[in-house]
């Protein structure tokens, strides 16, 4: 649903990304890795059409991005950008209410934003007012946003997400990732997500997209793109990759409960930095 | 399922706001040199139409109250909700609660467009005056957007420096006018300088209403994009809002109010800068509630305004630009210390 080929995008001669390729399969979840300035966040922001590239396609839904009316992609894409600066004092419920912008206005639209931001866990703050939210909380009424926006789509929908777990602590950080793995697979959804943190990619991720200056250095299943080589190219850190005990030993992070993955227990690695000679 | 409380507020708040201006419009329109009580008021438009001859008015008090007291509080309530809404729609182009027209120097440009017109205009002067100081402002508006923005953005500091430096500008101009201009056009140029609504008469009053009416409806028609815009440009893009065309259309908008409530009525600041925020404080962030909001308070708080400025020294006048940055500056300066540690 999501095709992207040689993608490509200079600034005053310098490329931010070059020649990425890859495709995104209804109910894929796809990780974007990679060390800072490596070109994630322009890359979403070229495939949610904020920046155009310099080179290359972008292709959604089987038509290509320039041919969407903005107004119909937006009934099927739904982008969660890092940070949202708000100062105007709208409640969380309304600036949920704000997804259903791309849609005719309805009677039920209260109700969805509610449900979104009850799927978030966030209902309690549903008559706060934006500025007095943590960054935390932010981040939960924009996904919630972002769920609005795509309930009641015909077929799949993409999410489009930028380190959404950034500023969530441990508990949200996996709720909200269940979450997106669960859209995807119960409805199909297809997924894109910028994370940082490379268990957290690893233990939901279906595929990571592994980047460096620009270029793509791995695109395969975490435990492909996660080798101690490739990170080491990547971030120049040298670490050890391990295997996901059953237990949940200290340095494991929380095993993904009610994952339909079967080989989620024994394949998915876990990173940790090797002990100091 | 949540209860929503907040729900209703906002709308009594509304009803309240419509209530004071109506009580407002009413002691506007009898206080004065010529007092005129409110029951006679009830019954002056059935009287001018001979319909009854119950509590009729003396020639005076007839004349006083159609010919000056009724356009004179209509213009106030046209340009004191025009500014009101430019200033609401400012506030949400620049995603900036500190955006206005005075002080971003649109009011100056338009008054400088003004200017041209009144001093090289000739014959053409009445009719030039509205035309070029909505073209003044726009030109203005167009210089500080452009001036001002780095990705989407307008940054507070940015935005007020960019307004400064333009309004520079366009005062410079206008007092280049000023040299050349004759007695006659520079008596009728000071009045810019001040902000006075002296000069209404019933074709000007129609004018700013009708204006203020077509952009009321023009926005209510956009409200929900206009929601979007306060997340951001980036963010109203991907929720499917034509944002090029919403902010070309905003800009004119903006001008053309703008540019009428100084053709007729000068320069008078900061109406833009108070009422945004105060509607906010009733009805939230909503533009759907924000905007009639706006009109309501601005124009309840230029007739007020206009009311004190015409009595408290009778016979002699007050320029109400005066009173309105009296109340503005002070406001303006805690406003942008809470609003920006930085600044």
């Amino acid at each position: 649903m999501l095709t992207v080929t040689n993608l490509g995008v200079s600034v005053r001669g310098r490329a931010l990304v070059r020649g990425v390729s890859f495709g995104l399969a209804p109910g894929e979840l796809l990780a974007v890795c990679g060390p800072n300035g490596a070109g994630k966040s322009t890359l979403l922001k070229l495939i949610s059409g904020e920046r155009r590239p310099t080179t290359g396609e972008i292709v959604l839904f089987d038509r290509a991005l320039t041919a969407w009316r903005p107004r119909e992609l937006a009934q099927r894409r739904a982008v969660v950008p890092q940070t949202s600066p708000c100062d105007f004092p709208f409640c969380a419920w309304e600036v949920v209410m704000l997804g259903r912008t791309p849609h005719p206005s309805s009677a039920r639209d209260r109700d969805i934003a509610l449900d979104a931001l009850d799927a978030v866990g966030a209902s309690h703050l549903a008559e706060r007012l934006l500025p007095q939210l943590s960054g935390g909380e932010r981040q939960r009424v924009a996904l919630a946003r972002a769920f609005a926006q795509l309930h009641g789509v015909q077929g799949p929908g993409l999410l489009l997400l930028d380190e959404p777990t950034a500023a969530l602590d441990l508990q949200h950080q996996e709720s909200v990732l269940s979450l997106l793995r669960r859209r995807c697979d119960e409805r199909g959804d297809a997924v894109l997500i910028i994370l940082h943190d490379l268990n957290l990619a690893g233990a939901w991720a279906d595929r990571v997209l592994l980047m460096m200056e620009g270029q793509t250095l791995a695109d395969a299943p975490p435990e492909e793109a996660f080798t101690p080589a490739l990170i080491h190219r990547a971030y120049g850190v040298t670490v050890r990759t391990l295997r996901h005990p059953d237990t949940g030993r200290a340095l494991a992070r929380a095993r993904p409960r009610g994952h339909p993955n079967p080989n989620s227990d024994t394949s998915r690695p876990t990173l940790t930095p090797p002990p100091k000679p | 399922m949540i209860r929503l409380t907040a729900l209703s507020p906002p709308g009594r708040a509304q009803l309240f706001g419509l209530v004071a201006l109506c009580v407002v419009l009413t002691l506007a329109v009898s206080l004065g040199a010529v007092s005129i009580s409110p029951g006679q008021l009830l019954f002056a438009p059935l009287s001018r139409l001979g319909l009854t001859e119950l509590s009729a008015l003396t020639p005076a008090q007839e004349a006083v109250l159609w010919a000056i007291r009724l356009p004179r509080a209509l213009l106030a309530v046209g340009v004191g909700g025009a500014l009101g809404l430019a200033g609401a729609l400012m506030q949400g182009l620049t995603r900036n609660p500190l955006a206005d027209p005075g002080l971003l120097g649109v009011s100056s440009g338009a008054a400088l467009g003004g200017a041209a017109a009144t001093v090289l205009g000739g014959a053409w002067s009445q009719i030039g005056l509205p035309v070029a100081a909505i073209f003044g402002g726009l030109i203005v508006w167009a210089v500080v957007m452009a001036a001002a923005r780095r990705d989407g953005a307008a940054p507070i500091s940015t935005l007020l420096l960019c307004g400064v430096a333009v309004s520079a500008l366009a005062s410079s101009g206008t007092g280049l006018l000023l040299f050349i201009a004759s007695d006659e056009q520079l008596r009728s140029l000071t009045f810019w300088t001040l902000g006075s609504l002296s000069g209404a008469s019933w074709s000007r009053a129609c004018l700013v209403l009708g204006a203020l009416a077509v952009g009321l409806g023009l926005t209510a028609r956009a409200a929900r994009s206009l929601n979007a815009l306060l997340l951001g440009e980036a963010e109203a893009a991907q929720l499917g809002v034509p944002v090029e065309a919403l902010k070309l259309g905003l800009t004119v908008l903006v001008a053309v109010l703008v540019g009428l409530s100084v053709a007729f009525s000068g320069f008078i600041g900061f109406i833009g800068l108070v009422v945004p925020p105060l509607a906010r404080l009733f009805v939230g962030a909503d533009q759907r509630r924000v905007l009639p909001m706006s009109v309501v308070l601005g124009a309840g708080l230029l007739t007020v305004a206009d009311l004190v400025a015409r009595t408290c020294v009778a016979p002699a006048e007050l320029p109400v630009g005066v009173l309105t940055a009296l109340l503005g500056g002070p406001f303006f300066l805690y406003r942008l210390r809470a609003a920006s540690p930085e600044v």
